[in-house]
């Protein structure tokens, strides 16, 4: 039988009441006072006067998330439904990023030419920011009609996400023990054979690092992405609250962008564990 | 006629200002058939010898010929246990050994290669560990199923680097038994690298030492006048194996302890004045700089006593 650990549940749960309570404690709430003059007033009281509390958060944005897929209108949809639309963008791009990052990786760290030649380019590219890219996206797909928006956010991610497969691959393929490949010549395997027998199961560890990681940055990219092209997802949720002033919306989407984060890096790394555990 | 023929090969390593010569001119001729132990110092030269054979390596110097025919590279003739089994950790047991035997008889049927893979499991006694990971099996299981892979292959040639180095004395002695039967069963060249002269003698033909790197060479070649079934308690009281084995240790320890050949390299005194201790190292900033004497101006050097 597995043993508890009360302390694994109860710290984190402390651990977000205080900070519940630091976030109350520190935000702004409406006051109506009643003028001279008969009329009244409402005003903002408070140490950050316009950062919404966390009942305040609550009460507002309740519709949101108690019909989380609920379509009441194209801009007044559950978060979940946001959420949904942004996780099937992000898993498009993803999955372009996966498709071409896993080989060039194996290229950069089969051949140390190709290394030497596409290393410094690489490394140059990775630090560009998804703001960056996206203009140079639409750009590049602006003529391909009704789809040029979704185009240029899968670039974007794409582009954005690929690195670290990429590198961790390469990583992974120039840390394979001379000891399996001496296996594979002594046993003469073909290229194909020692690729696929040999090279990619003992890479897989690192690969998913990699992939890893990219899913992380595919997440955090949907949010600029969307807001830049308008496509219906959390982050163009947040940009047009907004832009509508309803800050304690803001606050939801951050907080679910956050949790979905979380959730995506836990089940990656669940994966990630069981390959290690292989080698 | 000779099977396995080395002659006057040498083989080092580095670059050529800091090169180690491992090998040094070493001949060896294996008849078909015939099991040979080499028996050597640790780091002497050993597996980069049984490379060689392998076609893993090639020499500098000399050449190496199996049945005629000057190795040029790795081939399915023969098997290689590595000296650290080298299994392929996600692969099971029966995995292991189908890689090999899909690699050298790829025209076989499915059921033939099953057969061959489940044959050579039972000749190793793993048929229970079969679907297991090599992480699920102790080293001596390894090792076997190590052999097993060589033997699936049917090479022409045995090479085995130290196969039970890594054992402890106990297990050591039931496997050295298994491999040996095994071995001469299959009636297969083998050439066994070990570190222990009772196990070569034990297990082999003829048993040659190696000497002492670097400059490794082989000794005198020690023909193993026991029978073929040879048993290890009863073996120890033998006076022809006392004899033997002191003969074998003898020129391990005489000439062979000595390198064959002396390396001379150009030795530069580091430029770096050492630290004097009677100074009281500041608590505050640990220990001093290293100081160049190239970066001392002047130098005094105090010779009263
Ligand atoms: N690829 C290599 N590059 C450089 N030096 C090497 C290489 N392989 C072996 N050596 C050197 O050659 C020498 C002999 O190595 P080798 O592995 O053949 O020893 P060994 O006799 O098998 O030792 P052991 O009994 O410990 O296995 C060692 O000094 C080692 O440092
Ligand atoms: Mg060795």
């Amino acid at each position: 039988m597995k043993k508890i650990h009360w302390d694994a549940v109860l710290m984190p749960l402390v651990g977000v009441t205080l900070t519940l309570l630091a976030w109350q404690m520190i935000s702004g709430r409406t006051v109506i006072r009643n003028l001279a003059d008969g009329t009244v007033e409402e005003v903002r009281l408070g140490w950050v006067q316009d950062l919404p509390g966390p009942l305040q958060t609550w009460e507002k944005t309740r519709k949101y998330v108690v019909e989380p897929f609920a379509k009441r209108e194209e801009l007044d949809q559950g978060i979940l439904r946001f959420t949904w639309y942004s996780l099937v963008i992000v898993a498009k791009g993803y999955a372009i990023a996966l498709i071409l990052g896993t080989p060039l990786g194996f290229l950069l760290g089969l051949s140390s030419t190709f290394s030497k030649m596409f290393d410094p380019i690489i490394q140059v590219l990775r630090p560009v920011s998804p703001l960056a890219w996206m203009p140079l996206g639409v750009v590049l797909f602006a003529n391909s009609g009704k789809s040029a928006n979704e185009l240029a956010a899968l670039f974007t991610i794409a582009v954005c996400a690929m690195w670290p497969t990429v590198l961790n691959t390469a990583v992974g393929v120039r840390a394979i023990p001379q000891d399996y490949l001496n296996v594979a010549r002594v046993l003469k395997l073909s290229r194909t054979q020692t690729l696929l027998k040999i090279m990619i199961p003992a890479t897989l560890p690192y690969m998913f690092t990699g992939y890893r990681l990219s899913l992380g940055i595919a997440w955090l990219v949907i949010v600029a992405v969307e807001m830049l092209t308008g496509r219906i997802g959390i982050g163009n949720f947040l940009w047009n609250e907004y832009n509508n002033g309803l800050y304690t919306s803001i606050v939801l989407c951050i907080v679910t962008i956050g949790l979905v984060g979380f959730s995506l890096d836990r089940a990656m790394s669940l994966l990630e564990r069981r390959f290690k555990s292989i080698l | 006629m000779s099977f396995l023929v080395l002659q006057q090969v040498s083989k080092g390593f580095g670059p050529p200002e800091a090169r180690r010569e491992v090998l040094c001119g070493v001949d060896l001729s294996v008849k078909q058939g015939e099991i040979v132990a080499i028996v050597g110092y640790s780091g002497a030269g050993k597996s980069t010898l049984l490379h060689l054979v392998s076609g893993l390596l090639k020499p500098d110097a000399g050449f190496v010929t199996l049945g005629g025919r000057v190795i040029e590279g790795p081939g399915t003739d023969r098997g290689v246990v590595f000296q650290n089994y080298s299994l392929l950790p996600w692969m099971t047991v029966a995995e292991n050994i189908r890689l090999a035997v899909d690699s050298v008889f790829p025209d076989w049927t499915e059921e033939r290669r099953s057969e061959q893979v489940d044959r050579h499991i039972d000749l190793v006694n793993l048929t229970h560990a079969r679907d297991r990971r090599p992480s699920e099996l102790s080293g001596g299981m390894r090792q076997r199923v190590s052999v097993a892979r060589a033997l699936a292959m049917d090479p022409q040639i045995l090479l085995l680097d130290e196969p039970l180095g890594a054992l402890d004395a106990l297990t050591r002695g039931t496997l050295q038994e298994e491999i040996s039967r095994i071995c001469r069963a299959s009636g297969k060249t083998v050439v066994l690298i070990t570190n222990d002269p009772d196990e070569g003698i034990l297990m082999a033909d003829r048993i040659l030492p190696m000497s002492a790197g670097p400059g490794a060479i082989l000794g005198p070649s020690f023909p193993v006048v026991l029978g073929p079934t040879r048993d290890r308690r009863a073996l120890n009281q033998d006076p022809r194996f006392k004899a033997l084995r002191a003969e074998v240790v003898a020129w391990l320890l005489g000439p062979g302890a000595r390198p064959a050949v002396s390396v001379s390299r150009k030795l530069t005194l580091p430029d770096l004045e050492p630290e004097d201790l009677e100074i009281p190292r500041p608590l505050i900033g640990g220990r001093r700089r290293p100081r160049r004497r190239s970066e001392e101006r002047r130098e005094t050097v105090d010779l009263t006593p």
